[in-house]
């Protein structure tokens, strides 16, 4: 479960305000996006999931662990639990879809035994067998996207952080990558998604968090793009 | 809410055999960090090679400049001359007290006949010198002690006990005819400020340039891991450890500086064996058969600077990006 408590960041000495008193939490398996303009705090608030920020006030809670209480020296450890996919891809050009994959499970001390099994099984749930030895220049976007969320996934996370993950998208894209996440929390993992696009949201019709100048203004079980 | 405490495990012996597999794999990736940015990795090699040949070149100035120094600081001394009548007990007991002062280096005793012999030597072809030493008919000279200090600053402290030797005499039999401190004496001071002044400057001089190189190496090789700073990033991403990040990256930092060590060497080579002889005759010191002599010692610190500097710029330039 993913518990955040009245989490505020403030910015350049706090005139500007990323989030404000911000609580909610996730339960496991849940898929959950958060809506919101640019500038709303959605991606200041998966950052604080992966702590790559730090709340000004507030607490963010991983099952029980107080995420920003995490020695440095253990985040690394921590970050396993989580798969994250960015709207850029963040894919290594240099490598191949198979290296990319590998690349995670490598850092996390995965045997090459283990790496030769489940990279490919990785790129299957992500339908790109096919790919498996193309570098990113020759993907297309969509494509580039299926291959980063086989990097989330293939360490087997609890949760899975999407930060707008079809915003680069084609609406054929845009469907298949939603299609996958949408597998992907079947099959038992947790999904926090951001977007802008109304029509996944219509489309997942799961939880959605609305968020504004930092605050959230709406929560709703089931998929409703208010803005 | 509350919540339970953190779920971290401690861990286990086993770790041992991925702690190897990882090792492996940060060797393979700091070799294909170090080709697949072989543009990168050779401007930070040219850069960290012209540190490295300032530094190799400033280390042989250095040990040439010693060693001249050295030359210039054996031929400067006290003659202490005596009196023809002078008992040979009180010189040698004279020669013993000098031997015995800790800034004293050496002392060389000429007898009578040893210097008539140099002074015949020298002026044989001088017609009316040697006309004159033979209507004397006896030995007009006296004998002396040669006494060479430690340092060229320490023949005012031999000079003074000397003056007290002097003072401490009979004056109706003396033994000291005359002490040539004080004509050597500005020739003496005006050599100790020269090697002084010398020895700041090339000190100076060294540590500015090597303090540059290093400076330009630093930069050079955290451009080199600017370049792969979204790689960095990507690793964060995936819960790589911070060893596991940095682990290549450092090994590409002590491969530049294995390689420009050795290239450092490689140009410095045919420069010493060009330069040698000539330094032979300007400096009596063969620079080419220093570089040889002390070839380990250059290749160490040389190779062993690079790596340093490599590594060290490397960790300084990742830690950047590693802060959370």
């Amino acid at each position: 479960m993913i518990y955040f408590d009245k989490v505020s960041k403030l910015y350049n000495s706090g005139n500007s305000v990323a989030l404000e008193s911000v609580t909610f939490q996730v339960a496991p398996k849940e898929f959950v996006s958060i809506v919101g303009h640019s500038g709303a705090g959605k991606t200041t608030l998966l950052k604080m999931l992966i702590a790559e920020d730090v709340p000004t006030e507030g607490q963010v809670f991983f099952e029980s662990l107080d995420i920003h209480k995490i020695p440095r020296g253990k985040l690394p450890k921590f970050r396993r639990k989580i798969g994250t996919v960015f709207q850029d891809f963040k894919l290594l050009p240099h490598k191949t879809a198979f290296e990319n994959i590998a690349f995670a499970m490598e850092a996390n001390g995965r045997s090459d035994e283990e790496i030769a099994e489940n990279v490919p099984q990785a790129l299957a749930l992500v339908d790109l067998q096919d790919k498996i030895w193309n570098f990113p220049g020759e993907l297309s976007g969509g494509e580039k996207q299926r291959v980063a969320i086989a990097r989330a996934i293939v360490n087997q996370p609890d949760i899975i952080i999407a930060d707008e993950p079809t915003g680069n998208l084609d609406p054929i894209a845009t469907y298949e990558v939603v299609q996958i996440l949408k597998k992907i929390n079947d099959l038992g993992t947790t999904v926090i998604m951001t977007t802008h696009n109304k029509g996944v949201i219509d489309e997942l019709g799961r939880r959605v968090i609305t968020m504004d100048e930092g605050r959230i203004v709406r929560d709703d079980a089931e998929g409703k793009y208010v803005l | 809410m509350m919540l339970k405490g953190s779920t971290f495990c401690k861990p286990s012996i086993i770790v041992y055999y991925f702690m190897w597999t990882g090792f492996k794999r940060v060797v393979r990736a700091g070799f294909m960090g170090f080709w697949r940015n072989a543009f990168v990795s050779l401007a930070a090699i040219f850069v960290m090679t012209v540190a490295l040949f300032v530094i190799g070149s400033t280390m042989m100035i250095e040990k040439m400049l010693e060693v001249s120094l050295q030359n210039i600081q054996a031929k400067v001394d006290i003659n202490v001359y005596f009196v023809t009548s002078a008992d040979q007990v009180d010189i040698d007991s004279l020669q013993i007290s000098l031997e015995s002062l800790p800034e004293v280096e050496e002392v060389i005793f000429t007898s009578r006949e040893e210097a008539l012999a140099q002074f015949s030597e020298r002026h044989q072809k001088d017609d009316i010198i040697m006309q004159g030493l033979e209507e004397l008919g006896d030995n007009p000279l006296g004998s002396s002690l040669s006494i060479r200090a430690k340092e060229t600053s320490q023949y005012e402290g031999i000079a003074r006990f000397l003056d007290e030797q002097q003072i401490a005499e009979d004056p109706q039999d003396p033994l000291i005819d005359e002490v040539n401190f004080l004509k050597n004496k500005e020739a003496i001071d005006t050599l100790t400020s020269i090697i002084a002044a010398v020895e700041r400057a090339s000190y100076i001089t060294m540590v500015v340039l090597v303090v540059a190189a290093v400076m330009i190496s630093f930069n050079t090789v955290r451009l080199a891991i600017y370049t792969t700073r979204e790689e960095i990033s990507v690793m964060r991403l995936v819960g790589a450890s911070n060893m596991f990040i940095r682990g290549p990256f450092m090994l590409q930092g002590i491969m530049y500086g294995v390689a420009s060590g050795v290239l450092a060497l490689l140009i410095l080579y045919p420069i010493v064996l060009w330069i040698g002889p000539k330094t032979e005759n300007f400096f009596q010191f063969n620079i080419f058969t220093y570089f040889v002599s002390e070839f380990s010692q250059i290749f160490t610190v040389l190779v062993g600077v690079g790596i340093i500097i490599g590594m060290i710029s490397s960790l300084l330039a990742v830690a950047r990006y590693l802060r959370t």
